[in-house]
């Protein structure tokens, strides 16, 4: 295996717009709103960027192709700005820009910026895109909660588990991130649900209910990254470094081989998370990791998940949630700022925000929902495409001396 | 084996909803009172997803097993409902049906017999020698609503293999006249047909033209009206095939039932339905007639062997699969007689590239995979680099059909969020008997058909229509096993 980035580069500074129903902004105007947090955070002049990644994803309602909106909302120094695209992973795919520009020695420091202005669609829920001209003969038109209710009657089959448990179990996933979006000014959500509104909400995808499913917002996130050293000689004394950062996409092999994968799982996020832990040095990461933002994007895809990110065992993710294992105050809390489901999906910010959260948890910077118990290592875990075809991302920050 | 001219096999396909009659008047009723007396029954309605082309499919498919169809030298699609006024629609039927590419292939149109015209002529090349011939016939009429037609029509396909070798049916002769009698039109370009006084053409159509061609056919034939142990008159009003064959001295038992309770007048489909329908019980020996009328008649002879291919399916297992429909407004929706707002979902657009689909073609109409040749791993859609994790052949693929293999789902949903003109949409993954997957959208479903592990086989239906440049799509879907 490749010798890997960890503890090559640190990150700068972040920057999160608040999200949500943006009805007043453009998305140039949220590129700026989470780019004016980071730079200040970093503590630099936009004029000591040395590259640039803009993650988006919905060129029709957005800001149109390339990297020249990101360039021009920020008035960045004819920099290089690279535009990147990997369905709701754009973000994450962005970082990895920035990260591998800094890593390679090619930046001194980078930026990476996602982006989705969702909200000038005109309706809930994604915009309806074309997958390829050969897909759409072939392919299914649902929607993504269609798309990812599909691990729901593969997991109950695969797992015997009954209709109820598991609409309980993923109930109780939203009604913790309703609780945890509700401590977060920056969340679109802030209302905490009780179950019973989970669970008898209208159906939206067989088996998920409206509560089952994130909000759909407008919004940035922003990371500026350097070098450990950089960090510190620009004054930096905590340094937030990265300790893997890892993708994989898939390949066909989940759509096309007839019999080699039940549907019940995210091939690629174990894939992933077993690169990202190797590549971070963790080799049990239930004890290891403290703290998680994955992609929540509905309520089965994150219980699956915590089984795809070896949190819980094959089969048993859904006990550990209802446990409350990944509660607020449980032992690896789990979108302890909302989640895709509270804090809100736009979708090429999505990969950041999380970082950013994870980054401020390491700081102690999170406010009234600080983790008490200090993170070490924080896991960010970012999905695009759908279950059957996907790209996953994991990374793992932490303290550099952790 | 005998080696006769006639029909070698033949198959039916009605679409599995019957609207109930008694659910249109209802709606109606206020306004046309007087259709009180044909408000009993039900009729057989195409899922939106279905056109003259798809029913043709499933009827062809019916009769013609995959592994009979190299047999077939040229196929024609009959309707006066053709969903392509400038595309060959039996070309699209071909490439369902996986046909060689060496294939004749034509449409026929313009009146309600033609699809018996064409038979007769399938007939006569059959005894010269003839390639086998594969005739369909597919009608899907749109009626105004409150209308008699849309009360006593009805949905459906039939399929007809013509050619020589062990027939079902011995063609012994045909009858035919032609005079242009407007008992009803419909123009180039216009969706509903005008109609002209009932009485009249009772009498001077049914009764004058039918019986006259009856009289001299027999003559002609060589046959009396005593030989005939199946007399098949494809008209639903009430009394006229009763009436013919009282004034022609047929026996009153040898009356075909013309399926107008339970499937209604399927125009240009309803003689080789009705023909179908009667071939899966004849005895050996049985002398049938076929009637069909439309600016004049086309009369047929047949005599049932006793032997010969039976349908997968058939007019009797279209029956048994009906499910009774009471959701008249659906159907308007369906056909384009009623304007749902639909929302923004519903826009999306997606132009389909005639050069996508046509280097696509066997793959998107046909649904045809790939096989390994060295692993034998089955995928689809075939591609240059095989699927197999162990073994990522280069250049491998043979063709593998899979439109007639049995499937198992692997996962589903019912998704009320994405646009479907009957929502929920159901799809989820299948995977097929000996080997192959797919994501599919399911069709012709309810919410207890649906779990993992139940078996389904596949139907080729509209995948969607492009609404901005008319073009209809077509695709593959998933329905429960019968």
């Amino acid at each position: 295996m490749a010798r890997g980035i960890k503890d090559k580069v640190a990150i700068l500074g972040m920057g999160c717009a608040k999200f949500g129903e943006r009805w007043d902004k453009d998305a140039d105007q949220l590129m700026v709103e989470a780019y004016e947090e980071a730079i200040a955070d970093a503590g630099i002049e936009t004029s000591q960027i040395d590259a640039a990644w803009l993650g988006v994803a919905f060129d029709a309602v957005n800001i149109g192709p390339s990297g020249i909106p990101l360039a021009t909302a920020l008035r960045l120094k004819n920099i290089g700005v690279t535009k990147v695209e990997n369905y709701c992973a754009s973000g994450t795919e962005s970082f990895r820009g920035a990260v591998y520009a800094v890593a390679s020695g090619a930046a001194d420091i980078a930026l990476a910026l996602g982006v989705e202005k969702l909200k000038d669609t005109g309706y809930g829920g994604l915009p309806v895109r074309t997958r390829g001209t050969m897909h759409d003969m072939t392919g299914i038109t649902g929607s993504a909660p269609g798309n990812f209710a599909q691990l729901a009657s593969a997991y109950r089959k695969t797992h015997g588990v009954s209709k109820e448990d598991l609409k309980r179990a993923i109930a109780h996933v939203s009604v913790k991130s309703h609780a945890n979006g509700a401590k977060n000014p920056k969340a679109h959500l802030q209302k905490a649900v009780d179950m019973d509104t989970v669970l008898n909400a209208p159906m939206i995808a067989e088996p998920l209910g409206l509560f089952d499913c994130c909000g759909v917002s407008d919004g940035a996130a922003c990371a500026i990254v350097t070098t450990p050293d950089i960090a510190r000689a620009l004054g930096k004394t905590d340094i937030v470094t990265i300790k893997a950062l890892q993708i994989a996409s898939s390949n066909g092999w989940e759509l096309q081989h007839g019999g080699g994968w039940n549907g019940s799982y995210f091939h690629t996020t174990r894939i992933a998370a077993e690169k990202a832990y190797h590549e971070a040095g963790i080799t049990n990461p239930r004890e290891q990791i403290s703290l998680t933002e994955v992609h929540d994007c509905f309520s089965i895809t994150e219980l699956v998940t915590m089984e795809d990110l070896y949190l819980s065992k094959e089969g048993e993710g859904w006990k550990d949630v209802l446990d409350g294992m990944f509660d607020a105050d449980g032992k690896v809390p789990c979108q302890i700022d909302g989640g895709l489901k509270c804090f809100g999906h736009p979708i090429g910010a999505s990969g950041l925000r999380m970082i950013y959260e994870n980054y401020l948890q390491l700081l102690g910077r999170a406010g009234a929902r600080q983790r008490q118990t200090p993170p070490s290592l924080a896991l960010s875990h970012n999905l695009g495409g759908m279950p059957s075809q996907n790209v996953s991302a994991v990374a793992i920050v932490g303290l550099a001396d952790a | 084996m005998t080696s006769e001219t006639g029909i070698l096999r033949f198959g039916a396909y009605i679409p599995r909803n019957r609207l109930q009659r008694s659910a249109i008047f209802a709606a109606n009723g206020w306004f046309a009172g007087g259709l009180k007396g044909l408000a009993k029954g039900e009729r057989a309605i195409a899922n939106w997803d279905e056109d003259p082309i798809t029913m043709a499919v499933e009827a062809a498919r019916d009769a013609v097993p995959e592994d009979q169809r190299g047999a077939v030298g040229s196929v024609s699609l009959a309707s006066t409902t053709l969903p392509f006024a400038d595309r060959l629609n039996s070309g699209v039927v071909k490439e369902a049906l996986t046909l060689n590419d060496a294939t004749g292939a034509f449409d026929v149109t313009g009146g309600q017999r033609v699809a018996t015209s064409v038979l007769i002529q399938a007939l006569a090349a059959a005894k010269g020698g003839a390639e086998p011939h594969l005739a369909l016939a597919s009608e899907m009429r749109l009626s105004r609503p409150a209308s008699e037609s849309e009360m006593v029509q009805g949905d459906a396909a039939a399929a007809l293999l013509i050619g020589q070798g062990d027939v079902v049916a011995k063609y012994l002769g045909s009858h035919s006249v032609t005079i242009d009698f407007v008992d009803h039109f419909r123009s180039s370009g216009q969706d509903f047909d005008y109609s002209w006084e009932s009485r009249w053409i009772r009498d001077e159509g049914y009764s004058g033209m039918i019986g006259a061609a009856l009289t001299d056919g027999f003559a002609a034939l060589g046959v009396t009206a005593a030989d005939i142990d199946r007399f098949i008159v494809p008209i639903t009003a009430r009394g006229v095939a009763e009436g013919l064959a009282k004034k022609a001295a047929i026996r009153a038992e040898a009356v075909a039932d013309r399926l107008g309770d339970s499937v209604g007048d399927s125009g240009v489909a309803h003689p080789f339905l009705l023909l179908a329908a009667a071939l899966e019980t004849a005895r050996a020996g049985e002398k049938i007639v076929l009637v069909a009328f439309g600016q004049g008649v086309d009369l047929l002879l047949f005599e049932a062997t006793g032997s010969g291919a039976s349908p997968a399916r058939g007019v009797a297992g279209s029956l048994a699969r009906g499910v009774k429909d009471g959701n008249y407004l659906r159907w308007l929706f369906h056909r384009g007689n009623l304007g749902l707002d639909r929302g923004m979902r519903a826009e999306a657009d997606q132009k389909q590239p005639g050069t996508t689909l046509w280097r696509n073609r066997k793959a998107v109409l046909g649904l045809v995979g790939g096989r390994c040749a060295k692993t034998g791993v089955v995928q689809f859609p075939s591609s240059d680099i095989s699927v197999n994790p162990n073994d990522h052949g280069f250049g491998t693929q043979e063709d593998y059909p899979l439109a007639d293999r049995k499937a198992r789902i692997v996962t589903y949903t019912a998704d009320a969020l994405t646009y479907s003109p009957a929502p929920p949409s159901y799809y989820g993954m299948i995977d097929f008997e000996g080997g192959g997957r797919m994501m599919a959208e399911f069709t012709d479903v309810e919410a207890d058909d649906v779990e993992v592990g139940r078996d389904m086989s596949m139907m080729f239906r509209i995948k969607a229509i492009d609404e901005i440049r008319d073009f209809t799509k077509y695709f593959w879907k998933a329905v429960p096993a019968a």
